[in-house]
């Protein structure tokens, strides 16, 4: 039996954050409280060297290596692009609520590069165990964070129900697993792919499909296995569920491509129907609970269901179109959701936490500027053209059609129309309302100045989809 | 030779278990976690059987690692835990409603 060195280039940017994560969490432990920019600092510069390393490799072809663990594709460069970009944008949203708070801590950015780093395992896995391991330690990372403030009475309990949710979770996808493994006697998601297609294993496949979609479910946050979603969002500290509501999507969504479309592509008529309910549910419920919500960060949650529910309706129809449609679903919803998080962190200022609806109330005649970049981001959730997220819905409802579920493609738009309802009403509690609250911003240059960008980017790829469609496209072939 | 069906059977068991325990308990959370790494060994136990089964070690491998990842798990929920009731004195599951709506 001989051992043959693995090729490591491919691999190069986890490397790269392995190294640095390690380094940081080192290094913070020499530094206090006056220093600890330089953590921060280490932190964006791990993720900008990243992602220079990430888009070297953009446009050269797949490569697969560790014996077909891992692969670097063009599909897995775009997706951990985007995730270092909205982590870079959580950690900067973070850091100034975080010092005010006297919660600026070396952890929080050395949890988050290690949650980066199982988002990319995850996004790179070409095996069941490499899958697992991936999302195990973002997961793992999360429920750290969510528990960060450890004064808080609310995060602990919210972390407490994020970890049994999220270990019952991975439970399931792990039996899906085995089952997997028993039906085709690999680990290798390419094996897999090739038993699917040559219809082997039978009822075990099937048995094992059920588990692996509903621990899939429980991470997207999916109706029936929502219920962690609202607690997590509303207990978690702000720049936290800033962290859990954006990018952790887009690692979603490489799962479902990496297992559903790549590995069980061949099950596919038998996964559709799951999905289907999935995506049903999800945008009934997260669309109709959020018009009760009075807590803004418990409405987003709600909202994240039902986006997640579009997300799902995008990969069901198991066409190129459908997954490239749902990948620009995914990332233009993490940039969505971290400016949406973003500008909760914005108002807040020390003791004050600004998460409420009646908050927002008058920032039309307070603040013009961040009112209209709020009402962009409304628009964006809810699909109102030009924004990014009226392409987003566009495409997918566009794939729906293309695969004849006509029928859930109007399910789908009702049920967005009905969503529309509660974003307006914080645009319409923005400009007109009177405030409440007249004290100025206290928001830092650096984070008026992104969160701006973060809104007006949005603009842009609303007016010019193209090029990011393009991207998509490309990126799936087509 | 104990045929393969068996061991599945076993695992299919302690997995409904622990399931079970997760949904019906309403009493403690450390029973809670228990619930979780009995999941996690019932599916090591049909890793192992398939492993066995297939002649293939990779299964094995993968249990190696469930059970790294499982004692990473249990350390962070414990740590969860401890922080809770430090913030409320009390582990029961039923307490657990400050957040809701």
């Amino acid at each position: 039996m001989s051992f043959e060195v693995p090729q490591f280039s491919p691999a190069l940017p986890e490397m790269f954050v392995l190294a640095m994560a390690c380094l940081v969490l080192v290094l913070d432990l020499f530094l206090n409280d006056r220093t600890r920019v330089v953590t921060y600092l280490l932190s964006q510069a791990t993720l900008v060297g990243a992602a220079v390393l990430s888009l070297g490799q953009y446009g050269a072809g797949t490569a697969v290596t560790f014996s077909g663990m891992f692969v670097a594709d063009d599909v897995g460069h775009v997706l951990k692009a985007f995730i270092y970009l909205t982590v870079f944008l959580a950690f900067l949203y973070s850091r100034d609520y975080l010092r005010v708070r006297e919660l600026l801590r070396g952890e929080f950015f050395v949890l988050g590069l290690f949650a980066v780093l199982g988002m990319m395992v995850m996004i790179s896995a070409r095996n069941l165990l490499l899958v697992y391991l991936g999302l195990e330690l973002l997961s793992l990372s999360l429920y750290a964070l969510v528990a960060f403030n450890r004064d808080s009475s609310q995060a602990s309990e919210a972390a407490m129900k994020y970890f049994v949710t999220g270990a019952l979770a991975s439970g399931m996808l792990l039996y899906g697993m085995s089952m997997l493994y028993g039906a085709t006697g690999s680990l290798d998601l390419a094996r897999v792919a090739e038993s699917t297609a040559a219809g082997e294993g039978g009822l075990v496949f099937q048995f094992g499909l059920v588990f692996l979609v509903v621990g899939i479910g429980f991470k997207f946050g999916a109706v029936p296995f929502h219920m962690w979603v609202p607690d997590v969002y509303e207990g978690a500290p702000t720049p936290v569920t800033l962290f859990v509501g954006s990018a952790p999507k887009v690692a979603a969504f490489a799962m479902v491509i990496r297992l559903l479309a790549e590995g069980l592509g061949g099950l596919q008529p038998h996964w559709e129907g799951l999905l289907v309910v999935l995506v049903i549910l999800s945008l009934a419920v997260g669309n109709v609970i959020a018009i009760a919500q009075t807590n803004l960060k418990r409405m987003l949650a709600y909202s994240t269901i039902s986006h997640m529910g579009f997300l799902l309706l995008g990969v069901l129809s198991g066409t190129a179109m459908g997954y490239s449609a749902a990948m620009f679903y995914a990332v233009t919803y993490a940039l969505t959701a971290a400016g949406g998080f973003g500008m909760i962190i914005l108002l807040s200022r020390n003791g004050f936490e600004a998460d409420r609806l009646e908050d927002f109330r008058g920032l039309g005649a307070r603040s013009p500027w961040f009112a209209f970049i709020m009402l962009v981001l409304m628009f964006s959730m809810a699909g109102v053209p030009p924004t990014v997220g009226f392409y987003a819905k566009l495409a997918v409802l566009q794939a729906a059609v293309g695969a004849d579920l006509v029928w859930l493609a109007v399910v789908a738009v009702v049920f967005s129309v009905i969503g529309a309802f509660y974003y307006l009403r914080v645009v319409r509690l923005m400009y007109f309302e009177p405030a409440q609250d007249a004290a100025p911003l206290e928001a830092g240059g650096d984070l008026r100045l992104v969160i701006s960008a973060n809104g007006l980017a949005l603009l842009a790829l609303g007016i010019f989809p193209g090029a990011l469609f393009a991207v998509c496209n490309s990126a799936f072939g087509l | 030779m104990i045929p393969l069906s068996n061991y599945l059977v076993v695992g299919a068991v302690l997995f409904g278990l622990s399931m079970a325990g997760i949904v019906l308990n309403r009493k403690n959370i450390i029973v809670l976690l228990m619930c979780v790494e009995l999941m996690l060994l019932a599916v090591n136990t049909n890793f192992i059987a398939f492993s066995r089964y297939l002649g293939d070690t990779a299964g094995q491998v993968f249990v190696f690692f469930i059970l790294t990842v499982a004692a990473a798990e249990a350390a962070i929920g414990l740590a969860i835990l401890v922080v809770l009731f430090r913030n409320r004195r009390t582990i029961n599951v039923e307490d657990l409603d400050e957040l809701k709506g």
